[in-house]
């Protein structure tokens, strides 16, 4: 422990009362409202069923809450036209979930 | 094998999430695969300890009640690599989580890691009770002091009648993990001493954790005492003590006393 730990050591309440008001911006707007983060990811992904059959599983969303922005990362596997319709065939009814 | 282990106490404020947290992340730090689970839905705090409530996507409600898979939901440590968090869910009230769906996530987690960690609401509702169903192992927070000791008690007694292994008629591990243990007050008889709790409680000890300053900067930054500062005694504690939880025998370091400036000026010094 040096003498520049020493000093850095007393900076952690400015770093907490960061990080609690951007979670609390984000939480307060969305009590009783619905998340725009989660309705976007929702209708991306609606989007995206509309033209192709995907797999829930094979869909990866990351999400970074900031201030001022925030950043959500939609990762879609889109099978290949061919492999698309052969997962059609064979599971019509995830088609279109 | 995987091993379920539940952190609870009854009590509320004495650390269960603090400890969740560093325990995992411990683990985590000695190549162990372990995921830590936020029963405290509609209060969660854990994804806040974890530094990872950001990220949060979708959480345990979510996978119980099939709107996400489990690898959808789980949110991977951006320190330590074999280390995950699923986050409770905070807009829903605690009904949504049904023991089924709880069962089934147990069992998908299982498959994924080698220690599934339960931080338990406090007190003895739903919540709690769901959190210790499919444990192991207990991790029984308690500070020295009555309450949480009484607490700490109960949360026992539940431990031997209400989870899945208790009912099979199976044992349940119980380990006792003390903490913001105060060297100072211990020693000038204003705390329960540790045996005494021990010998209320009857169980055997898993650590000793100081109160420390290290561990109010831990959920201030949101990174667990054993990753920000992992040769602060806290810390070394939480090591120490998740290596028993492995299995290692190792002897209960008793921690040292923290000594005001003016006590140690004047060399006055309480006898041990």
């Amino acid at each position: 422990m040096n003498l520049i730990s020493m000093f850095r050591r007393r900076d952690s309440a400015p770093v907490a009362r960061e990080r609690l008001q951007v979670l609390l911006a984000h939480e307060r707007a969305f009590i009783g409202k619905s998340d725009l983060l989660a309705v976007l990811q929702e209708e991306i992904i609606a989007v995206i069923a509309k033209h192709v059959s995907i797999e829930r599983e094979r869909v990866q969303i990351k999400l970074d809450r900031g201030d001022p922005i925030s950043t959500l990362e939609i990762d879609v596997e889109v099978p290949s036209a061919a492999a698309a319709a052969a997962l059609r065939e064979e599971r019509p009814a995830m088609a279109g979930t | 094998m995987a091993t379920v282990v539940v952190v609870t106490s009854g009590k509320g404020g004495v650390g269960k999430t603090t400890s969740t947290a560093a325990l995992g992340a411990a683990l985590a730090q000695q190549d162990q695969n372990v995921v830590v689970v936020d029963f405290d839905v509609g209060l969660r705090n854990l994804d806040l300890v974890m530094g990872a409530e950001r990220r949060v996507v979708f959480d345990l409600i979510n996978v119980v009640q099939g709107d996400a898979k489990l690898p959808q939901a789980l949110i991977r440590d951006k320190r330590i690599d074999t280390l995950s968090l699923l986050p409770a869910s905070q807009t829903r009230d605690k009904d949504a989580l049904t023991a089924e769906g709880v069962t089934r996530v147990i069992d998908e987690l299982r498959d994924r890691f080698d220690w599934i960690i339960c931080d338990s609401p406090a007190g003895i509702e739903r919540g709690a009770t769901l959190a210790m169903r499919h444990a192991d192992t207990a991790v029984v927070v308690t500070n020295p002091e009555v309450s949480s000791v009484r607490d700490s008690d109960r949360i026992i007694g539940m431990l031997d009648a209400k989870t899945a292994r208790a009912e099979k008629g199976e044992r349940i591990e119980k380990h006792l993990l003390l903490t913001r243990y105060d060297g100072a007050r211990a020693s000038r008889g204003e705390m329960l001493k540790t045996e005494d709790v021990l010998e209320i409680l009857s169980i055997p000890l898993l650590g000793i954790i100081p109160e420390s300053e290290e561990v109010l900067r831990a959920s201030n930054l949101g990174a667990p005492v054993t990753i920000g500062t992992p040769n602060s005694p806290a810390a070394k504690a939480y090591f120490d003590a998740a290596r028993r939880l492995r299995g290692e025998t190792l002897v209960v370091k008793v921690p040292p006393q923290r000594r005001s400036i003016m006590s140690r000026l004047f060399g006055r010094r309480a006898v041990a």
